[in-house]
């Protein structure tokens, strides 16, 4: 298997693959969110499009939006307006390359994988600050700046949590982070394991715009947030862009604390690993679909205040654990 | 404040003008608020109404007092019976006109079933203004809606209208209630009670939603006095004051409630007073479903022409205590069919009031908390 993927060749065929099932994920977690909370809220939900329960309805979606009128304001800032949303979805996706499906398999099994993918997963914001600077509209702008708010307190202790796990496993590829969960997951490490878990999860909450951390997409305060100008398919590539970094969050908890593709060997490693994005991916949801917003100023105290100081802590801990062992 | 006012801001002061409204998603209906900001807190705020001003009161002046009821329930459409029994009280009051004793009981039933759905809605959307369409905050409210649409059911099934039934009559009311649908009245707010926990763990025990509220857009009696709020915004000031109470009308003098009053004066404070006057209005249908005297419900000789009403002429004020607080209706009359003037005093144009006092110091987040916590209804303050 791994001897077809290497050359030139066999790297795009792989890559071309892990996007196609990405970009369906992506598309089909819409269908499943809106699915859960109507569940969660006594409703309903996609039912029309497509037998049963509605499963067309992305695409229906998706079609709709790209037949939709596209709009720049006048006094937009024209190049980085049409930018920004790629700005959005291209890190997000490119995280996907680095998530390991099987034993030693991955589009990029670099030995620093592990931070690659926290750098290009942090780069999406980029993206959305883009978005809200050159709309040229106050209500964009003020999402744009708690963005930068947002982003500069909580990368920190998210950075830090992650740290744990490689910490554990002594490596920064995350092919060797799995395999040094053989044993026993990290997740499962005694306190450790939980609290850079928990850490990891709040900040993760924040950075894919989750209540109770969507500050930036506050709609009832900001009508929509740092998008709120754009339309048609620019906009579906902003959604398509929030859902891809949301999956690629779950991929590398699964894979970091959930022992990503191993399992019992009675399913692949791959089905493994998308059980456990899903089950947190419903985790997240309802979260989501349960609680109310934090204010932006009790955003940033919970992060200074108690994630970044039990971030540090548990960093410690883990290091006085492996240093034990 | 036009849209070169908010230029000069900019450039005089400084500040980020922000235009919140008419469209926006938390402003309940079409208010428009002109924020001025310095980064996200608030230093001034302009509140601007009138874009859903129905010129109610001019239309009193070209219809007969029996055409002018339900014309009112399309004020405030959160409480229609509120606003009819205001109206139909002024005119009883100034006419002199008889009411029964069952149709008085009837009336206040009505309006506390109304009073239960209306505090449903402020809830649901004090939901959305704190948790956002895309949150918790639509869960609370599809649940608040869920047991609100029981309620209209009821009130579909007494009135054969679901929302705006059109109950009060000048000297009586519409609709009688008989045994049956007075125990299936019971049984539905027996079933309301068991849900308000429910919706309590979603909102009033919930840590954020607490620290989203508490010690946000403090109202202090002074100011709560000297803006003239009312209803329940007032009575989470610790100034107990319930028309109800105060000036009791329909059956109010004759059933036993309490009124429900918090100190703090913040937007949790308000929460609470709402959230126990579910309990107590669920309390008080149950007392008028049981203890409904016997007898007639409209007494006067049915009226053959829509324009044979006719008040002597004189003044007349009577007030009801709405959900959204005490909502009244002043009658100038020349002796004619038709008010000379009608002036309506909507509780939700009051609260307004004192969004310009609360709102600076605060930040955008809490404009939409305190809005919401003052239950606005457009309908009301525009008319």
């Amino acid at each position: 298997m791994s001897a077809l993927l290497t050359g030139w060749t066999g790297a795009l065929a792989f890559s071309v693959v892990v996007l196609a099932v990405a970009m369906t994920c992506v598309a089909y977690m819409t269908w499943l969110e809106r699915k859960v909370a109507a569940r969660m809220q006594n409703r309903i939900g996609p039912y029309e499009v497509g037998f049963p329960h509605g499963w067309l309805q992305p695409l229906a979606d998706i079609a709709k939006l790209i037949v939709k009128e596209d709009i720049t304001p006048r006094s937009a800032d024209k190049v980085l307006y049409n930018l920004a949303p790629v700005l959005v979805v291209a890190p997000a996706l490119i995280g996907f390359a680095f998530i390991p499906v099987g034993q030693g398999l991955a589009v990029v099994d670099h030995p620093y994988s592990f931070l690659f993918f926290t750098a290009f997963a942090s780069l999406t914001l980029l993206g959305i600050f883009a978005a809200g600077w050159s709309s040229n509209n106050k209500y964009a702008l003020l999402s744009a700046l708690r963005m930068v708010a947002m982003a500069a307190s909580y990368e920190v202790p998210m950075i830090l949590a992650l740290l744990v796990p490689a910490l554990l496993a002594g490596s920064f590829q995350l092919t060797a982070l799995v395999e040094a969960q053989r044993g026993l997951w990290f997740l499962f490490y005694p306190v450790v394991g939980q609290l850079a878990f928990g850490v990891f999860f709040l900040c993760a909450l924040a950075e894919g715009n989750k209540s109770p951390l969507d500050i930036l997409d506050a709609e009832s305060e900001l009508i929509a947030a740092y998008n709120v100008e754009y339309s048609g398919i620019k906009f579906a590539v902003f959604y398509a862009g929030e859902y891809a970094h949301t999956l690629a969050i779950c991929g590398v908890a699964a894979t970091v604390f959930l022992g990503g593709y191993l399992g019992p060997a009675f399913l692949p490693g791959f089905v493994w690993l998308a059980l456990k994005c899903v089950a947190l991916f419903l985790f997240i949801l309802w979260v989501r679909w349960s609680l109310m917003r934090l204010r932006i100023d009790q955003a940033i105290r919970l992060n200074w205040m108690v994630l970044l100081p039990a971030a540090l802590l548990n960093l410690l801990l883990a290091a006085f654990w492996v240093v034990r062992t | 404040v036009s849209g070169g006012a908010i230029e000069v801001v900019e450039r005089e002061f400084g500040e980020l003008a922000l235009n919140m409204g008419p469209q926006h998603p938390s402003t309940h209906g079409v208010l428009r608020l002109v924020l001025h900001l310095k980064g996200e807190t608030v230093v001034k705020a302009v509140p601007m109404i009138g874009y859903l001003h129905r010129g109610v009161e001019k239309l009193s002046e070209h219809l007969a007092y029996d055409q002018l009821a339900p014309v009112y329930e399309r004020d405030d459409y959160l409480a229609p019976t509120a606003n009819s029994n205001a109206y139909v009280l002024a005119v009883e009051r100034l006419g002199g006109i008889e009411v029964p004793r069952r149709a008085k009981w009837m009336r206040a039933f009505v309006s506390e079933w109304q009073r239960i759905s209306s505090h449903l809605v402020w809830l649901g959307t004090l939901g959305l203004d704190l948790g956002g369409a895309l949150g918790g905050g639509t869960t609370l409210y599809m649940y608040c809606f869920r047991e609100r649409e029981k309620i209209l059911d009821f009130l579909e099934e007494l009135t054969g209208t679901r929302f705006h039934t059109n109950f009060n009559l000048i000297g009586g009311a519409r609709y009688d209630l008989d045994a049956a649908m007075a125990a299936k009245s019971n049984r539905l707010a027996e079933g309301l009670e068991a849900a308000l926990p429910e919706l309590y763990a979603m909102s009033g025990s919930n840590p954020i939603f607490v620290e989203r509220t508490q010690g946000v857009g403090v109202i202090s009696k002074d100011l709560a006095q000297g803006v003239g709020v009312t209803g329940p915004s007032l009575r989470a000031s610790g100034i107990a004051y319930d028309v109800r109470k105060a000036a009791p009308y329909d059956a109010y003098d004759e059933l036993s409630f309490q009124i429900v009053t918090r100190e703090a004066g913040d937007a949790e404070a308000r929460f609470q007073v709402r959230f126990e006057e579910l309990s107590v209005s669920l309390l008080l249908v149950r007392e008028i479903a049981d203890g409904l005297p016997a007898g007639p419900i409209f007494t006067r000789k049915p009226l053959k022409n829509p324009k044979a009403t006719k008040l002597p002429k004189g003044e007349v004020y009577a007030a009801v205590e709405s959900p959204r607080g005490e909502l009244g209706f002043h009658i100038v009359s020349d002796g004619s069919a038709r008010p000379y003037r009608l002036k309506i005093n909507a509780p939700s144009f009051k609260n307004l009031q004192v969004v310009p006092h609360i709102l600076p110091g605060g930040l955008v987040a809490d404009v939409v908390a305190i809005l919401g916590s003052l239950d606005p209804v457009l309908g009301d303050v525009d008319r």
